[in-house]
């Protein structure tokens, strides 16, 4: 009776370890399914023209027979997606791919986490079709790592054309007559600015008046080299100027404004301007209007021959596998081919990342960014944005950030702003 | 032999009753152990690491410690702690007491208004931030309505503006505790000893002199509860500024708690939340290690 007793109360214990015991096995059997000729992709690509440029590498890829696990993990402009990859990576269970963003694909490089894509890149010429200043995050130490998507543009200003035509404003050539617009714009009871007051919008008009105010080697000395010289200086102190004198013309309720909601002011005929970069033209074309008809876009007056830039990588994980090996070379020449190429910056609104490509299917806005990216790549004027990740690192990014939107939401002085953006910057990188 | 067996049976039982809370507990310990105070070291350990974007355990000494208290959001971060703790405890505690001793004098549909007065509490932070959100936005809620209905010069902008925005933050917390400070201070009133008031009513003693002096002394344990409580919540209060205002306008309305998160998952400095998290639990640690005391010796004594 009693060690029957005794048997039961250890099967009770047995029974309580079970779950433990399942759930061990049952991850194990998770990892073998997920290698089952198909690739496992993590990427933030969730909202419409995005959702649409994946599935044309979906679709391509099932023309290949590869089979497609889409792992998306949304919000924090990519933020989130991030810090999965990491516990994923962490946990030693990486997904075939993910899609990155400047710094990122650095990073993982420099712990040995990646896949060498140097085959693909040498069978499809890329070092010399891809521009130089993108080759510096696709590649690490000589080696390909990145499968570069597209190119978006930063330094873009989108602008309501019926509104420009009853105000009688022509497309403003220097930063001059882009402020008197604004003014006009104002007198007549508009907004002038729409204006998303988020860290990172703050920063993407601010990267736009410093290459305005300094011009490209200004910005790039500031913004990407980090001297602190050039930080703190009487030209940073006229950029704040600028921005003081930009933001004069944005309304009072901006703060915390998402930047489609200010996209729809132009579209809605509130405002005059947004500056955004081009993945704002997909607002536009979700609410059927036309470039060039209904709405315009051109370079913020003063950057007309410089492009500030980011892109989106896809980074191959590194594998034993020789199947998912072959599977990631697969994607990488799927990703760099110029058909594929055209077709997503199609449905995304940016310019193909491949500087050898014929624009014809683009619109007219895809038509004269791809240009002008085109020209700026020979002229060493294609820079990378700093508020998105392509200028510094995550650290000095976000350090910036926080000097800008103090700047914002206060009356700092510019030339207080200057020395505390140099000395956010040299703390950061300490 | 036959007989030594239900001796030895009953000894086994014995030491299985001895052993059997210690094994059934066991597993929760070990889990405890592991998940809770493996990582409290863990996290500890990171603060004196090199770590950015992945954990690296080069020992640096002080580095990320010394990083951190020269930040500037870590800064503001602090400060907003401060004033946002403060008015927060100090208001719940105070609109719970009026409410509590208000709803005590044996009014009628008690019952509802105290239903009422709970059900904030029901809800998440990010309903209650979001909510507020709205509501306190100029372009959208309470500035607008007004002047839809005509009152063009009323203005409440606290929201959007970067030294008031920490207030509003404020007020809804307030919102969605003060109804649990007031069931608290509810439940302490029911329990002090009528006669004693009697007496004091019976010598001529006005009713403001029988709070002051009788009732609210006694309510002392529910002070000391309701303040433990409410500041382990300020302390920890992330979801209620992400909703409300993401810690804007810029970094106007930043606490620890975000910025711990901002740290560690956007910026890439792993070494630098760590330290933070580790300031965080020291704080909550000093605040809530001296009530656990007292309020396990009190019993025995």
């Amino acid at each position: 009776m009693h060690s029957n007793h005794n048997r039961t109360l250890v099967n009770r214990l047995g029974f309580a370890l079970l779950p433990f015991a399942l759930a061990l096995s049952t991850n194990t059997m998770a990892a073998d399914t997920s290698t089952d000729n198909q690739v496992e992709v993590l990427n933030w690509w969730t909202s419409g023209g995005e959702a649409k440029a994946l599935g044309a590498l979906k679709d391509s890829l099932a023309d290949q027979d590869i089979g497609w696990k889409n792992m998306p993990v949304a919000g924090g402009a990519g933020t989130n997606a991030m810090a999965v990859l990491r516990s994923r990576i962490t946990s030693g269970n990486p997904p075939t791919a993910a899609q990155v963003l400047g710094y990122d694909a650095q990073d993982w490089a420099e712990r040995d986490a990646l896949s060498s894509l140097d085959d693909v890149a040498k069978a499809g010429k890329w070092d010399e079709v891809f521009p130089q200043p993108l080759q510096e995050f696709a590649k690490y130490e000589g080696h390909w790592i990145g499968a570069p998507f597209e190119i978006h543009s930063t330094n873009w200003v989108w602008a309501n054309k019926s509104l420009m035509d009853k105000l009688g404003i022509e497309q403003p050539k220097t930063w001059d007559d882009f402020i008197a617009s604004l003014k006009k714009a104002k007198d007549a009871g508009y907004t002038g600015l729409a204006y998303g007051g988020q860290p990172w919008q703050d920063t993407t008009v601010f990267e736009n008046v410093v290459l305005a105010t300094g011009g490209a080697d200004f910005y790039r000395q500031a913004l990407i080299n980090l001297d602190p010289k050039a930080l703190d200086s009487d030209t940073m102190t006229q950029s704040f100027d600028h921005l003081r004198e930009l933001l004069k013309y944005k309304d009072d309720n901006s703060p915390g404004r998402d930047w489609n909601l200010a996209t729809a002011m132009v579209i809605n005929g509130k405002a005059l301007y947004q500056i955004m970069g081009d993945w704002a033209k997909g607002e536009f074309l979700n609410a059927n209007l036309e470039p060039g008809k209904d709405f315009m876009c051109f370079r913020t007056p003063g950057t007309q021959d410089a492009v500030t830039f980011n892109s989106d990588l896809m980074i191959m994980f590194d594998t034993d596998d020789s199947e998912q090996q072959k599977m990631q070379q697969t994607m990488a020449k799927i990703i760099g081919s110029p058909e594929f190429q055209i077709t997503f910056s199609q449905f995304k609104g940016s310019v193909p990342a491949r500087m050898d490509l014929s624009a014809d299917k683009l619109d007219v806005c895809a038509q004269r960014g791809y240009e002008q990216v085109k020209s700026a790549a020979k002229n060493h004027t294609l820079m990378g944005s700093l508020a998105h990740g392509y200028a510094a690192p995550a650290s000095v990014k976000n350090a910036v950030f926080d000097i800008i939107s103090s700047f914002v939401n206060s009356d700092m002085p510019s030339d207080v702003a200057a020395e505390q953006l140099a000395m956010a910057v040299k703390s950061a990188t300490s | 032999m036959s007989n030594a067996s239900p001796d030895r049976d009953g000894g086994a039982r014995e030491r299985l009753q001895r052993w059997l809370p210690k094994l059934v507990l066991s597993p929760s310990c070990v889990l405890i152990l592991f998940f809770v105070y493996g990582f409290i070291a863990w996290t500890s350990y990171i603060s004196f690491s090199d770590s950015g974007m992945m954990p690296d355990y080069t020992w640096v000494g002080l580095h990320q410690w010394s990083r951190l208290w020269t930040s500037w959001t870590w800064g503001i971060a602090l400060h907003n702690i401060w004033v946002f703790g403060l008015l927060y405890i100090v208001s719940c505690i105070v609109l719970g007491l009026v409410l509590a001793i208000l709803l005590d004098q044996r009014i009628r549909a008690e019952g509802v208004l105290r239903t009422i007065y709970l059900y904030p509490m029901a809800l998440s932070f990010i309903v209650t931030g979001t909510a507020w959100q709205w509501f306190l936005n100029p372009g959208l809620g309470l500035e607008k309505t007004m002047h839809d209905l005509g009152w063009q010069s009323f203005s409440f902008n606290w929201l959007i503006d970067s030294n008031m925005a920490i207030y509003t933050v404020v007020i809804a917390a307030v919102w969605q505790a003060t109804g649990f400070v007031m069931a608290m201070f509810l439940a302490g009133l029911r329990g002090i000893d009528g006669e004693m008031i009697k007496a004091a009513q019976i010598d001529g003693a006005p009713a403001w002199k029988i709070y002051a002096r009788i009732i609210i002394p006694q309510l002392r344990p529910v002070f000391m509860s309701a303040i433990v409580v409410l500041a382990h919540l300020a302390i920890k209060s992330f979801d209620l500024i992400v909703a409300m205002t993401g810690g804007g306008p810029g970094n106007a309305t930043a606490v620890p708690a975000t910025f711990m998160y901002s740290y560690a998952f956007s910026r890439n400095e792993m070494g630098i939340a760590a330290a933070s998290a580790v300031f965080m639990l020291a704080v909550i640690a000093a605040l809530i290690i001296p009530y656990l005391y007292s309020e396990l010796r009190e019993p025995r004594s």
